[in-house]
């Protein structure tokens, strides 16, 4: 059997996979076998590496050369010059913003050097798919010691140490949780993990799901046994098809090596669990919607209480945690709760982890001690926005959450913290918006979400909503009054007080946010029908500066609905009436000749 | 293709096996069933399909379409062979997917949850995929694709036609 002399492990999270990592691996293996490679080199699909905007991924070990951008091209320039020839291709390697060469950014600049991985340490590392690579980073040992070695006192004990506090949204202590549904009387009992991860600009859950399933399997089985349920459930959305793929195969796999099913490591304990799909509806991730889903049905939400720790799924007890939540677990029986209380702050403890999207630099996960400050995770970590911009927002919690302006970059990240500023740590999600993103805008663009997913159940969310959205929408097109402002504030606090679910009674908190920290801007609207930011389509117009176009015809080419007329060498004007005012022009232009204005 | 009641009936009987085959319980089945209900049928489910349903959980007829209509990834009208999903959240939003989508819709001279007239495309909105790193993304089927710009959904959807004619021949 020949020697493995290299491993090159390629990023197979959804996103890389998307940027066209299939063809990338495909050219690579092709390479490999004309050059008879194929023996000595082996290579692994891993999951998310963390930098999407970097992707495809590859990375050649034992050297630690981390390429970025890897297109079938420059995989086969890589399996000829670095593995036939051993010479490190620059031309794919990273590049800082000074504009030097990075071999191993990995453990070189402040996106991955401040990260602190809990959740997310097997992502990136390991072959989600097999099952040996898990055990090999310690994988199920957890479960083993709660088989062996602890009682569920000690468990929720050690969990109580931690302060680990549930990382959907809500951040109840998980340790509650586990006891609150140990003690409910009823049986049997269920284990549901929440991986209906809905909010905008989050997505931790799906690559912990794609890039270390078993994480999540180790720990809901451990939560069984704590709680005494046999019986556990996923709920994953259906915009996940690659995660449950692989939760699919990490569940088979588990099965056949005895870490589920009867008698689980020769134990008396028994323990199975299924994958159910939503079929899109952001509501379900509401914990009583969810249950109202498994079991067949429309996903609206219940009253609470009674909670799902003491009236579940079919009305039984039920311990529901999120994806994150769940792989943080194993961790933490193996090493301590105190060890991972140690990270964070008061209030917010241990690690968490962000996704950073938007007008940011780097974009992907990070996980990082809670207490960190936005202004070190926009722009030490995120590497600050693009194209010389300045940051307006970032935005948190998505439809339940609010927009933090500038000036409040150095607010430590804890749930309090964020509660202050009128949003929410939520999910973990940070949109994050440069000066040409109107604040009004995004109210607007949030109203029309929780319009669209309202489950329509109760009057405030369902007609309340709509109407915000309609005074939004006059606003934006500059037909809205001072009077408008007041009423919508009005009608915000009324679903707030009055909706029956979370959703509902989050829902007003993009317009209250943006309202608190924008006002000027929703004045400008208001009074001049002016959007300062030139991104509301009635109070915009595109334009041709006569003085220095030069006719090459390169926008009316590029406009998608054929609004730019003239003929080459000679000045082109935009008709209003066609314009679309999506701003395709602006970036093919090469003279500076077309610019937005308002009004 | 026209399907006769006796057809459906019986699809809808072995999915309904092979889904109970693989649920811990009775009353967990029906969006499991609708689901792969829709993946036979491709993209859709016939009407046909939900009296079935009716027969074999016992649940009334209402019950079974308020949870089809409840779903936004359900659809008892045929869909196109490819249903592309464009997400509408806000990293898509904030990073010029209004663009993206005007020459989507341009592209496939239809707008939103309309299908075109060779049935190969429907267009609907999606929410958020979770691949905000590389916004704006849009789904194919199971397949997503990112870093989208008008020029590369046009190359997207002129590949698939390619291989559509091709395959006809």
């Amino acid at each position: 059997m020949p020697v493995v002399e290299s491993t090159v492990l390629i990023c197979a999270g959804g996103a890389c996979i998307s940027a066209g990592e299939k063809s990338t691996k495909q050219a690579l293996e092709e390479k490999l076998r004309e050059y008879a490679l194929d023996g000595v080199v082996r290579v692994v699909e891993t999951g998310c590496m963390a930098a999407c905007d970097l992707g495809p991924i590859v990375v050649v070990y034992p050297e630690g050369v981390f390429y970025q951008k890897v297109t079938s091209e420059a995989a086969r320039t890589i399996a000829e010059e670095h593995l036939l020839k051993g010479r490190v291709v620059d031309d794919y390697l990273y590049k800082s913003a000074e504009g030097d060469l990075r071999r191993r950014p990995q453990e070189e600049i402040p996106f991955f050097t401040k990260q602190v991985k809990v959740a997310t340490r097997n992502l990136g590392v390991i072959d989600p798919l097999d099952i040996d690579e898990y055990i090999a980073r310690d994988g199920y040992f957890a479960l083993n010691k709660v088989l062996t070695e602890m009682t569920a006192d000690e468990v929720i004990k050690q969990l109580k140490e931690s302060a680990l506090r549930g990382r959907g949204g809500a951040g109840f202590p998980t340790h509650l949780k586990w006891d609150f549904s140990r003690k409910a009387e009823g049986n049997p009992k269920y284990v549901i993990c929440n991986a209906d991860e809905g909010d905008p600009g989050a997505f931790m859950d799906r690559a912990i799901l794609e890039g270390d399933p078993h994480s999540v399997v180790e720990a809901m089985t451990i939560a069984g046994k704590v709680i005494g349920a046999e019986r556990g459930y996923v709920y994953c959305r259906a915009e996940y098809p690659l995660a449950i793929d692989r939760l699919n195969t990490a569940i088979e796999r588990a099965r056949e090596y005895g870490f589920l099913g009867e008698n689980i490591m020769d134990s008396s304990f028994s323990f199975d669990i299924e994958i159910r799909i939503g079929a899109g509806a952001f509501v379900c991730g509401e914990e009583t919607a969810l249950i109202n889903s498994i079991e067949g049905k429309r996903g609206i939400p219940k009253v609470k209480p009674p909670f799902p720790a003491t009236n579940g799924l079919w009305g039984k007890p039920t311990l529901l945690n999120n994806v994150e939540t769940f792989a943080n677990i194993p961790q933490i029986l193996l090493k301590g709760g105190k060890w991972f209380s140690r990270f964070g702050v008061e209030g917010s403890r241990g690690t968490k982890v962000f996704a950073l999207a938007g007008k940011i630099n780097n974009t992907g996960l990070v996980e990082v001690p809670m207490g960190t400050s936005l202004r070190e995770l926009i722009f030490d970590i995120g590497g600050g926005i693009p194209g010389g911009k300045q940051l307006k927002a970032v935005q948190t919690g998505g439809p339940s959450g609010g927009c933090i302006p500038l000036e409040h970059m150095d607010t430590p990240i804890t749930y309090d913290a964020l509660t202050e500023l009128g949003t929410i740590l939520g999910s973990g999600g940070m949109v994050v918006m440069d000066e040409d993103d109107c604040m009004v805008d995004v109210a607007k663009f949030f109203l029309e979400f929780t319009v669209d997913e309202s489950c329509g159940q109760c009057t405030p969310c369902r007609d309340g909503t709509r109407q915000m959205l309609n005074m939004l929408e006059k606003i934006t097109v500059g037909e809205g009054s001072e009077e408008d402002l007041e009423a919508l504030k009005e009608l915000g606090e009324h679903i707030m007080k009055t909706s029956l679910c979370g959703l509902g009674q989050t829902a007003p908190q993009p317009v209250v946010s943006t309202m608190r920290f924008f006002w000027e801007e929703y004045l400008a609207h208001v009074h001049e029908s002016k959007c300062p930011a030139k991104r509301c389509k009635s109070l915009t117009r595109i334009v041709i500066r006569e003085e220095k176009c030069v006719g090459c015809t390169a926008c009316a080419r590029v406009c998608p609905v054929d609004a730019i007329s003239g003929v080459i060498k000679e000045k082109h004007t935009i008709d209003p009436e066609i314009c679309t005012r999506c701003g395709a022009c602006l970036e093919v232009c090469r003279f500076d000749a077309i610019s937005k204005v308002s009004p | 293709m026209m399907l006769t009641k006796e057809d459906v009936t019986k699809t809808v009987h072995d999915i309904y096996e092979r889904v109970r085959e693989k649920s811990f319980e009775e009353g967990d089945m029906l969006i499991n069933a609708l689901h792969a209900i829709q993946d036979h049928y491709g993209n859709y489910i016939p009407l046909e399909a939900a009296e079935t349903l009716k027969e074999l959980t016992g649940l009334p007829l209402s019950k079974i379409y308020g949870v089809m209509t409840f779903y936004t990834m359900f659809s008892n009208k045929p869909r196109g062979k490819y249903v592309i999903r464009f997400c509408k959240s806000l990293p898509c939003h904030v990073r010029r997917g209004r663009s993206v989508i005007e020459a989507l819709k341009g592209k496939l001279g239809i707008g939103f949850t309309e299908t075109t007239e060779d049935r190969l495309f429907t267009l609907e909105e999606s929410s958020c995929l979770g691949l905000c790193g590389v916004s704006p993304v849009m789904m194919i089927n199971d397949e997503a694709y990112g870093n989208l710009t008008p020029e590369r959904v046009e190359e997207i959807v002129d590949a698939i036609v390619t291989r559509e004619r091709s395959d006809e021949e």
